[in-house]
């Protein structure tokens, strides 16, 4: 009965982390085994096909799909541009002529004559992927990718919106349990990932945007606030592709609740350094959360080995947090482990364990309702 | 357990099973129960869990899944598992199961596309098949759904499924539109969720004309495979071989891309089945074999499944984003707030209530722990229990446009084209399951949720399924159908009574009706159920009363308003319920009213411990 717990979020000082990197469909890998790379230099690159636009020509011309062939002045794979003529009939009498011209500039990509429609496809958009991190490219996947291993100093949020940025971490509060405000914010942190404590609202969410920062990692925010700066009610966790100007990372969750000591210490510690963030979440299969990586920038070899936190189980004596009501985000340590169900003031019977706090209280936790703080 | 899933799939294994695991991979929890054979009958005699781990860091759902069993090896004491496998067949009366199953809904379940010609025709057919095979829908294209051709290449390219159904056009019918939606889906070049490397599956079930040009336009781009049309005549659907495909290449493609699925394939002594169609052949053998109507419910930590016999017409659906953990948010997000509030019998101030369902959002496999957090658990579960019937009732149609026939199971006549086959005042019985209505504390909680979401009209029974295995059961009757069946009965179903619920509004306190009932030991009660008033009478299990309700005059009771009745009632766990609070069920709009009336009607049942 060991196994009913939640695995913790990882905050630790020293780590080697491996980041596979994709591209979506097959291209190019720029780099090679052993190459040292910069968090935003491209390591792939792929050419996105445009996209593509069916246009009924036998429709439009009037005539059987069999038969669009004879009316097309341009061939498959030929290119066209924008109000080019695509297709023309050819009437005994010029005024009922009618011409088709293409809607886009790109290529003629195929014509059926069953349906009698041709594609055209606008022209490809080339996407670079960039590194994310810095370190050192330990896998090549010919066409596909590289995986990129680090050694850093990593922290992973609960929650969070955005995508991959970086910048130089700046702390912006003196203590875990302050919150963020916009007086907290100063036209320097531009570009930069500014960490906060306890709070983020609605307002310093707006001066963030208006200065540029980068990236905003602390402890909680508000639904409501949340909500307006997405301008919907996010449903479903999956997330990583929103626009609103920043990357938001949230370390414990929703309301106000301070940053954990050891997740506000390493960050104050590295405060100066180039951090690489990511806010897509994704609880889900596969799960994401959003991370904050520092890597090392003394340029070590690569130890080989990525490290993967592995656990047994829960032991007595493990710092956890509580991360359910009525206690949410107090932190304690695991002082025993009674293998019997217990009957919760819900009338539930669950598996419990008891959690000593720093002042000596003691609760009994349902084990699901807290988390392994790893990388202890 | 008569619905055997279909030809293609392992046959029924001949050596005798005594022991049987069987897991249910959730998206959140992973339950294995163990079946023992006792005497002549099989029963289910323990039972653990533990978390899924598709997730990180363990990213391998087998995990789980040795997890779970190592909790059932530790309260039973029988030796299962060998390192990382499981002994089989069982060695003697403490070594070994003889043979392991599993349902799988982790990871997300199975997401598909579907398209058609026109959209509530052969696209709702479509969409159905998939349902029916235990998919997730996650876009219905058609040809005229109103998007742009370029629009919906976009859509295609953009959403990733697992699989793509394909459907369009009579057998004979004109093939453009199909080759059409063919030409998109191959400029598209979709690529699948999982997996960089393999090719998308798609079924072709449409006319079979265009089988060949079909074949030439997606042959190359897609794992192709074509099957039977669903729509062969407009007034027939034949969504069994499209349905069989689908489970053929759910197996052979998506799980084997999910994480850790190749290993749990392995394990696993038949094939693994989707949740929802598990469950769905449970609900089906149900309704054959006591021939009910049935409203069944699967609420769980990412979707809700909602199952229907009426008529011997069966019906699923899968509400893709309602569910009690990762969902959590999105049955905010379609409900709204206000709907959730009006179940919590007190006062708490929004922001505290969006930041709770957040937390639960992020963090999925924690549980309430006090009663006010259980409360809210039970108002939000209330709203996604009533939205995915909503969603239900609206795909669990007859064939539209036309004078139908469907051969699911039986013949059946349609009177008004396209009308709903959920008819809640034929409705015999609601059937729940899933953790939020398995693992209530106390059972009236779970009926009285189905009551409030569901509003049964008339005379309903109601049922649950007792730990949550109902997905187990569905997946042993492919294999055993007496095992399947044993437990089923002596384990599973637990009929928690009966809710009787007159139809109608009067003025709070106003006499709905008077009634009498007579118990099983002679003793009768005779009284007014007056509007705004819930009544539990005790009515143990395999117990029967006999009731008579005279309405008043604008009230009906099934037989029309003011129209007398008198019937047999059957008892349960929970007893019979008298539901006065009148159809459809309204709550005071202003808060202590609202709280007020939750709190006298809670308190009329002994809904929750009194503090």
């Amino acid at each position: 009965m060991a196994h009913s717990y939640t695995p913790g979020l990882t905050v630790t000082e020293q780590t080697v982390i491996r980041r596979r990197r994709q591209l979506p469909l097959p291209g190019t890998v720029l780099v090679a085994v052993g190459d040292r790379v910069q968090s935003n230099q491209p390591v792939a690159r792929a050419e996105l096909p445009g996209k593509v636009y069916p246009l009924n020509l036998a429709n439009q011309l009037g005539v059987a799909p069999d038969e669009i062939k004879e009316y097309l002045i341009k061939k498959e794979g030929e290119v066209v541009r924008k109000d080019e003529i695509l297709a023309e009939n050819k009437p005994l009498i010029k005024w009922f002529k009618t011409e088709i011209t293409s809607p886009i500039t790109g290529t003629v990509e195929s014509l059926s004559t069953i349906t009698g429609q041709v594609l055209l496809r606008e022209p490809p958009r080339v996407l670079e992927l960039l590194a994310y991190v810095d370190g050192t490219v330990v896998e090549v996947y010919p066409r596909q990718g590289v995986t990129i291993e680090a050694r850093c100093s990593l922290v992973q949020g609960i929650f969070g919106i955005g995508g991959e940025t970086s910048g130089v971490l700046a702390i912006a509060v003196a203590k875990p349990d302050e919150a963020l405000t916009p007086a907290h914010l100063k036209a320097d942190m531009k570009g930069k990932i500014v960490v906060g404590g306890s709070f983020l609202s609605a307002e310093t969410m707006s001066k963030a945007k208006e200065i540029g920062v980068a990236g905003l990692v602390v402890g909680g925010i508000h639904d409501k606030d949340l909500r307006a700066l997405l301008g919907y009610d996010l449903g479903v966790a999956i997330t990583g592709t929103e626009q609103v100007g920043f990357t938001l990372i949230l370390t414990e969750g929703f309301g106000t609740i301070p940053m954990a000591q050891k997740t506000f210490a390493l960050l104050s510690v590295h405060a100066g350094e180039k951090a690489a963030i990511s806010g897509a979440t994704q609880i889900r299969a596969g799960v994401i959360r959003p991370e904050i990586i520092i890597a090392k920038s003394d340029g070590a070899a690569p130890s080989g080995v990525a490290v993967v936190p592995q656990r047994a189980g829960i032991r007595i004596g493990d710092p956890v947090r509580i991360i359910r009501d009525p206690l949410f985000g107090k932190i304690g340590e695991v002082s025993a482990l009674p293998s019997d169900l217990q009957k919760i003031p819900t009338e539930s019977d669950a598996r419990v364990l008891e959690v000593r706090f720093p002042d000596g209280q003691v609760a009994v936790i349902p084990r699901t309702n807290i988390e392994v703080i790893e990388g202890a | 357990m008569s619905a055997a899933i279909h030809a293609s799939e392992k046959p029924a294994i001949d050596r005798p099973f005594n022991v049987i695991v069987a897991t249910d991979c959730g998206s959140t929890t992973t339950k294995a129960i163990l079946i023992e054979k006792v005497g002549d009958e099989y029963r289910q005699t323990f039972r653990g869990e533990a978390p899924t781990t598709v997730e990180a860091p363990f990213e391998d759902v087998t995990r789980g899944v040795l997890n779970a069993i190592a909790e059932i090896e530790e309260l039973s004491g029988r030796k299962i598992l060998d390192g990382e496998k499981i002994l089989t067949p069982s060695r003697d009366a403490k070594t070994g199961v003889d043979i392991y199953i599993s349902t799988s809904s982790a990871g997300g379940g199975l997401q598909m596309m579907v398209t058609g010609v026109v959209q509530n025709m052969t696209g709702e057919s479509a969409q159905r098949a998939a349902l029916g095979a235990g998919a997730i829908v996650i876009d219905v294209l058609a040809s005229n759904d109103g998007r742009l051709p370029h629009e919906k290449i976009e859509r295609i390219r953009t959403m990733r499924p697992d699989m793509i159904l394909m459907s369009g056009g009579t057998d004979g019918g004109a093939v453009t539109h199909v080759v059409e939606m063919a030409e998109y889906i191959a400029a598209a070049e979709p690529r699948p969720r999982f997996g960089a490397t393999y090719k998308l599956p798609l079924i072709y079930a449409g006319n079979k004309e265009a089988q060949p040009q079909v074949r030439k336009i997606l042959g190359e781009k897609a794992a192709l495979e074509v099957t039977d049309n669903i729509r062969p005549v407009l007034e027939k659907e034949n969504l069994a071989p499209a349905r069989n495909k689908i489970h053929d290449l759910f197996l052979e493609h998506v799980m084997q891309q999910a994480p850790g699925y190749k290993k749990l394939i392995e394990m696993t002594g038949a094939p693994i089945m989707p949740t929802p169609a598990a469950v769905g052949l449970i609900m089906e053998a149900i309704a054959k074999r006591e021939h009910l109507n049935l409203i069944g419910v699967d609420i769980g930590g990412a979707t809700t499944d909602v199952f229907s016999v009426f008529e011997s017409v069966f019906n699923r659906t899968v509400s893709a984003n309602l569910g009690m953990s990762y969902s959590i948010s999105n049955v905010l997000a379609e409900a709204g707030l206000a709907n959730i509030m009006r179940w919590v019998p007190f006062h708490i101030d929004e922001q505290t209530l969006r930041n709770r369902i957040k937390n639960k959002m992020v963090r999925p496999t924690t549980i309430p722990q006090t009663l006010d957090e259980l409360q809210i658990e039970q108002g939000i579960a209330r709203e996604a229990l009533r939205l995915a019937l909503i969603h239900h009732k609206s795909l669990a149609t007859g064939l539209k446009g036309i004078q139908q026939e469907r051969t699911i199971s039986d013949v059946f006549e349609q009177q008004t084209s396209g009308k709903s086959l959920v008819d809640m005042l034929k409705l015999d019985l609601i059937v729940g399951s899933g953790g939020i209505l398995s693992h209530a504390p106390r059972r009236i909680q779970s009926m009285l949720l189905m009551v409030d979401a569901y509003e049964p009209l008339g005379f309903t029974m109601l049922s649950v399924d007792s730990i949550f295995m109902m997905p187990h059961l569905g997946v042993l009757s492919t294999i055993n159908e007496k095992a399947a069946t044993d437990v089923f009965v002596r384990d599973c179903m637990v009929y928690l009574g009966t809710c009787v619920a007159p139809i109608g509004q009067l003025k709070d306190g106003e006499r709905l009706a008077d009634y009498e009932v007579t118990f099983p030991d002679g003793s009768v009660v005779k009284d007014q159920l007056k509007m705004g008033e819930l009544r539990l009478f005790p009515l143990g299990l395999n117990q029967k009363a006999k009731l008579t309700m005279q309405p008043a005059k604008t009230i009906n009771l099934g037989q029309g308003a003011g129209a007398p009745i008198s019937r047999e009632v059957q008892g349960g766990v929970v007893g019979l319920l008298l539901d006065g609070r009148g159809r459809p069920l309204q709550l005071p709009a202003d808060e202590p009213a609202r709280v007020a009336a939750l709190t006298k009607w809670f308190k009329a049942v002994d809904l929750y411990p009194r503090s």
